[in-house]
């Protein structure tokens, strides 16, 4: 992974000091609440309902064992013992004290981790696949991208204060596992011959306006990455709305000017940069792809290892679960992914403990070279263990709750803090959760169901990504009381769509009997092996909606 | 965008302002813009140095030719820099007005002006902006900041002093890093 040389460090330690002095100022009364805001913002401090929360940036949800460790201890020095993975791979914590910040930000230098613009009108974390660099399908490594874009927008002087928040996403595989079609910019690898390039997409994005990102360039040569982003922020910075905030979004511009025309003017701006000081170099190419080579991996029969992890299985029908569903192919024979599970009935979606952050930092030590993964469903990757020491690892990850087989179930939800934390909130969302999880925990109809998406927002700010869930629950006030809209048919993938709403929303109590309903009717309706996304593009929303409303006879 | 056909929040003329790191009187007086269809003649400007809006310099620019050394412009937000262009080069002052500290938009305003349209004059920050943001300012080809309010210009400039490296480009920093780390 990347490493910090002397630069790096003095930028982010000029940056505790900056941050430190204006926390003072504020405390003094200097600094009015509106002045302080932006700047808090730009540091990751919300003041939520209960308390401020800290979002601190994993970039690309890359974390090594000393940086959990840190995670960890922070959570218990500072916190209430618990932190909570997010959507964007980022990591927050719920109950920092405000004039504690400094402190925790400094500590987190130390690792070589901040809060730098995860939140604020500026480009935030660059998010990616989180199986880069072992993924099967892979093109080519998004990681060193993710860096140079990380390099490149940090403390960018000229996009600090952008119409709006501004979330840029990079895939380097077949498959999209970064869900670059619902951000803002999504850049996918791709490959001319032997030239590595880029697809460019802009306009993507949840929110209140969900929108499918459009392609203004089919091939970016790859020294370009970073001048063609910057035509591209330019030109948003100067005509993207500042008169209304939920009209500020890129995908906004680029819907009012339309694709080809919004692709024109960055194509303008870009030719004035195109051959500028941005364009990268052979030599930081080089240099930023040499942080991503190829851990020490042994050899291994590949047969031979598969045979051995089949004979565990077969004898072993819990750990056969979770082999089937928790772990992913990786390129290097013999080596298997891993995703540990934070989803297990009863905790929050993403929620994780001091002793369990500790007990990544041991796992991926003991497992996985030391690094560890977080994704945008919330789950942690462990991306390179042997298959010899899959039995071992699933028996340590089940003694710190991370081995419920889940994932890409019905019960790995996506699910945003929502009105028990979060002050945007229009519902609860942690308990709708639990209620699904508790209704739907026979593991054995989670696997007859298969991969099924269920993603719930407290507010149509759709932190928890309902628009692109298969099955997506978006939190409403109805008259002050909190009700529940059920969308069916979203997907962030390749073919990503956007959900639709099945109809009149329910009451919390009534959610998991409508899921019972529309998953009952999946069930009769699907041919052999169809997922339920399938299904549901191949039947549509009528009959989910027929059933679902029907009048009790 | 339209423009609006309010005025938005007009700039003012501090006593004092930060030039070049320095705390200096302030020399320049910046005239505020006119609702459409009033326009003040050229020879009823006051004497001494002025900025005038945009819409008054472009009106006025060949009749103050002779005054040129003492005829600066300045920019509202939603007036991209593409609109004086290269006449920036023969400008002393262009000032930039930030109705709003979160609008950015003249962050690009002022790196275009020096980036592209050669404009070597004083490029001086007025209105809305605050104090964190001046290294950022600074980056972008700012070299004055007219503060307004009360606060000490001898502390604020402080701040422009937060980072002392920065990995992208900048007016004040040409190379980025990663053409100078090796």
């Amino acid at each position: 992974m990347y490493r910090y040389d002397d630069r790096d460090r003095a930028i982010i330690n000029d940056r505790v000091a900056q941050f430190r002095g204006q926390t003072e100022r504020y405390l003094a009364g200097e600094l009015s609440e509106e002045q302080f805001l932006p700047l808090r913002l730009q540091n990751g401090l919300y003041i939520q309902r209960l308390a401020p929360m800290l979002r601190i940036a994993v970039p690309y949800g890359l974390l090594n064992s000393d940086q959990l460790r840190r995670l960890a201890r922070v959570s218990r020095d500072y916190d209430k013992g618990y932190a909570h993975f997010t959507t964007r791979q980022n990591l927050q914590y719920n109950w920092p004290q405000l004039e504690d910040v400094p402190a925790i930000l400094a500590e987190l230098a130390e690792v070589e981790m901040h809060a730098v613009q995860t939140s604020g009108n500026c480009i935030r974390n660059t998010t990616s696949d989180p199986y880069a660099g072992i993924a099967l399908d892979e093109i080519a490594d998004p990681r060193p991208y993710c860096e140079l874009i990380r390099q490149w927008s940090t403390f960018h002087p000229e996009f600090a204060f952008l119409p709006r928040k501004f979330k840029i996403a990079v895939s380097g595989s077949e498959q999209d596992r970064a869900a670059i079609r619902v951000h803002d910019i999504g850049v996918q690898i791709i490959k001319r011959g032997e030239a590595i390039g880029f697809q460019v997409l802009v306009g993507g994005g949840q929110g209140r306006t969900p929108v499918i990102a459009e392609t203004i360039r089919d091939f970016l040569p790859e020294e370009d990455l970073l001048s063609y982003l910057e035509a591209i922020v330019r030109v948003y910075n100067q005509l993207g709305r500042r008169d209304n905030k939920y009209k500020a979004r890129i995908k906004i511009l680029v819907k009012a000017l339309g694709p080809e025309e919004f692709g024109r003017r960055v194509e303008e701006e870009w030719q004035q940069i195109k051959d500028g000081v941005e364009k990268l170099t052979p030599e930081a190419l080089q240099w930023a792809k040499s942080f991503f080579t190829a851990p020490d991996y042994k050899t291994f029969d590949d047969a031979a290892s598969t045979a051995a992890l089949q004979q565990q299985a077969d004898s072993d029908k819990a750990f056969a679960r979770w082999l089937e569903r928790n772990t992913y192919p990786h390129r290097v024979p013999g080596y298997r992914a891993i995703k540990l599970s934070t989803k297990p009935t009863g905790v929050p979606p993403g929620d994780v403990t001091d002793r369990q952050l500790e007990a990544i930092a041991d796992l991926a030590d003991t497992f996985s070279f030391g690094e560890a993964r977080a994704t945008h469903d919330q789950n942690v990757v462990l991306a390179d263990v042997e298959q010899g020491q899959l039995y071992e690892l699933w028996q340590q990850a089940r003694k710190h709750g991370f081995a419920t087989p889940n994932i890409g179930t019905l019960t790995d939800m996506i699910c945003c803090p929502g009105g028990d934390y979060c002050s945007l909130a229009n519902a609860k969302s942690i308990p709708v959760a639990e209620a699904i999880q508790r209704r739907f925990d026979d593991v054995d109809y989670l696997y007859d169901l298969g991969d099924l998406n269920l993603n719930i927002s407290g507010c149509m700010n759709a932190c928890g990504h309902h628009h692109v869930g298969h099955i997506g629950i978006l939190g409403v006030d109805k008259k002050g009381e909190e009700f529940y809209q059920i969308q069916l048919g979203g997907s962030a993938s390749n073919e990503a769509s956007l959900a639709k709403v099945l109809g009149p929303s329910f009451s919390r109590a009534e959610v998991p009997d409508v899921i019972s309903k529309i998953l009952d009717l999946y069930v009769e309706q699907r041919r052999a092996e169809e997922p339920f996304i399938d299904t549901y593009n191949r039947i549509g929303l009528q009959p989910f909606k027929e059933r679902v409303y029907a009048k009790a006879s | 965008m339209p423009k609006p056909v309010k005025l938005g929040p007009q700039p003012g003329n501090p006593r004092e302002l930060i030039l070049n790191s320095e705390v200096c009187p302030n020399e320049w007086q910046l005239l505020p813009q006119q609702e459409e269809g009033e326009n003040i003649e050229a020879n009823a400007l006051p004497s001494g140095k002025i900025i005038l809006p945009l819409r008054q310099w472009q009106a006025h620019r060949e009749a103050l030719a002779e005054r040129s050394a003492e005829v600066g412009v300045w920019l509202d937000s939603d007036e991209g820099a593409e609109l004086i262009g290269r006449e920036a080069a023969n400008l002393p002052l262009i000032a930039i007005n930030f109705p709003a500290f979160a609008d950015g938009r003249g962050f690009t305003a002022g790196r275009m002006l020096r980036e592209r349209f050669g404009f070597k004059g004083e490029l001086r920050a007025v209105g809305g902006f605050m104090r964190d943001q001046l290294t950022y300012l600074q980056r972008c080809g700012f070299n004055a900041y007219a503060f307004e309010g009360d606060q000490s210009l001898t502390s604020l400039k402080e701040s422009l002093h937060d980072f002392g490296d920065s990995y992208q480009s900048g007016v004040d920093q040409p190379l980025p890093m990663f053409r100078r780390r090796f």
